[in-house]
């Protein structure tokens, strides 16, 4: 049997006293666009800080079949998880191009270069930037450095924690759009958290709601957009 | 005092100049450590310390030529700065800053009794790469020995600069010094690169700490106190998180007390520490962030 990309497994997590997560369970098939949805609270961000371990978790988190919830964030990182944090988590005092390098760093190959490139062609706009600190960037241009800094490391999977906040509905446009090409024309498998559930609904092959850090619902894009409870509670109408 | 002409004064700069490049160095030091752990490391002055009695002893009680103990104290002191990074600070990493400052003066007093116990505490001479011998430029004349301090200060702080800015793992380290978190994310190993940032440290204090050695000629296990208060001076002159500002601050603080104690009577001698703690007073009240520190908001 093929093993999806990514499976949780009954993960819990917890911060101090706080469960944030209460045995979640989820599969990420490859080349797909998975979507979590949910509140302020709801356990999102958790679940992907419980897969990249920088939050301490139980229960099995498993890449392409393998265990690695006992291994380091960066040798995950490594393995092809590419996480680009709550707030992006740039470097504000490095150039644009440095902070392009960094994402490379756990390449041992040496077309870097290329995908510097390539990067550059998703972006322009970072191409024009490209020798400025990154703190002088806007915050669509922020958000466009830290995709396309995770994007030189080469991943197996992205994930992206909002990456809609604060910013104007073109750019998010804009961004979601580079996602769905990046998938479309590369393959590349998406595990996004994301608050503008219309967007993501659209732009995903399946969904899952959380409430309170349990998964509440699941479907594709399309049932989800059609659902009743959805639709009132996520797309306000 | 001294009457005032030009070639005097242009000698008392680059004589300034020799020392400030003792301060900007342990300066860098601080600064390294500072921007990655934002801790100041109260032990870096006995480092250097620890790490000038390792020269002298290769040298003295086995007769290696100056320039082999030199290079092998840098690698000893590196390798050295790692294993303390490893062993004393990683156990408190993350805790507040309070607690690893203080574990930080608690590693000056242990190196302290250790250097008193493994070289012992008498005064000690240590010999110098360069001759005082002057030379004549222009003239100026300066001796062999401040070209060559100024000279390895300029060499370090280059050797550094293209390490920081043109390889992988000098980016890593600076990654990693203004986020952590969102290093590790990408992969970068961050434990190491605080061990790195450790070592380096330590290679730049023993540099400092061998120059002052070599100035003064004589030398016991107080012999960076002085030098360590110069080198905080420094880096909070150009600010505790530049490096560049580090190296400036260094060079400047030496300059200015240099001709501050050869131009009026009162800042010489005794009072020269005080005219140094006198000029970072001013500038904290001027540029709190000092010269080239960038004023941020930090969430607390």
């Amino acid at each position: 049997m093929r093993h999806p990309l990514l499976a949780l497994q009954d993960v819990e997590a917890r911060y101090g006293q706080v469960l944030a997560l209460h045995g979640i369970s989820l599969e990420v098939a490859e080349g797909t666009i998975v979507a979590l949805l949910g509140a302020n609270g709801a356990g999102k961000t958790t679940t992907l800080r419980a897969i990249s371990n920088t939050v301490r978790s139980t229960g099995e988190v498993l890449f392409e079949g393998k265990r690695i919830g006992r291994r380091s964030p960066e040798a995950i990182a490594a393995l092809g998880v590419a996480h680009v944090p709550e707030g992006r988590g740039i470097f504000p005092d490095l150039t644009v191009r440095e902070n392009l390098r960094l994402g490379a760093y756990t390449r041992r190959d040496r077309r870097v270069k290329e995908d510097l490139e390539r990067v550059f062609g998703y972006f322009p706009r970072l191409r024009e930037r490209e020798a400025q600190a990154a703190g002088t960037l806007s915050g669509g241009e922020q958000q466009m450095l830290a995709l396309g800094r995770a994007l030189m490391a080469r991943p197996r999977l992205l994930m992206l924690d909002e990456p809609s906040l604060g910013l104007a509905p073109l750019v998010v446009r804009e961004i979601f759009e580079i996602i769905g090409r990046l998938n479309s024309e590369e393959g590349l498998t998406v595990l996004v958290v994301e608050q503008n559930a219309k967007l993501a609904l659209a732009a995903c092959n399946q969904a899952l709601v959380l409430e309170v850090g349990r998964i509440v619902l699941r479907g594709d894009g399309t049932e989800l957009q059609a659902n009743e409870s959805v639709r009132k509670s996520y797309l306000g109408y | 005092m001294v009457a005032f002409t030009w070639s005097e004064l242009f000698q008392q700069i680059v004589s300034g100049l020799s020392t400030g490049g003792i301060y900007a160095s342990l300066a860098l030091a601080i600064v390294i450590i500072y921007r990655s752990t934002r801790v100041i490391n109260f032990a870096q002055g006995e480092m250097a310390t620890f790490s000038t009695y390792i020269a002298f002893w290769l040298i003295h009680d086995h007769g290696w030529p100056y320039w082999g103990a030199f290079f092998a104290t840098l690698a000893m002191s590196f390798v050295g700065g790692v294993l303390l990074e490893r062993t004393v600070l990683r156990p408190v990493e993350g805790a507040p800053v309070l607690t690893i400052a203080i574990v930080t003066l608690g590693l000056l007093v242990a190196l302290n009794g250790l250097t008193r116990w493994l070289f012992g505490g008498e005064t000690q001479v240590f010999p110098s790469a360069f001759s005082t011998r002057a030379i004549h430029v222009g003239g100026v004349s300066f001796s062999l020995q401040d070209a060559g301090f100024i000279g390895l200060a300029i060499v370090a702080v280059a050797l550094l600069w293209v390490f920081f800015q043109f390889t992988k793992v000098g980016l890593a380290m600076r990654g990693t010094a203004i986020n952590r978190d969102a290093a590790r994310l990408l992969g970068v190993p961050v434990g190491r690169m605080l061990a790195l940032g450790w070592g380096l440290a330590a290679a730049l204090g023993a540099l400092s700490g061998m120059l002052t050695a070599g100035s003064v000629a004589t030398f016991d296990p107080n012999l960076m106190l002085g030098v360590l208060l110069y080198a905080l001076a420094a880096a909070v002159l150009g600010g505790l998180e530049s490096p560049i500002g580090a190296v400036v601050g260094g060079l400047l603080l030496g300059v200015v007390l240099n001709l501050l104690g050869t131009y009026t009577s009162f800042f010489s001698g005794d009072m020269r520490l005080v005219g140094g703690l006198a000029i970072i007073l001013v500038v904290l009240l001027v540029r709190p962030a000092g010269i080239f520190g960038r004023v941020t908001a930090r969430k607390v």
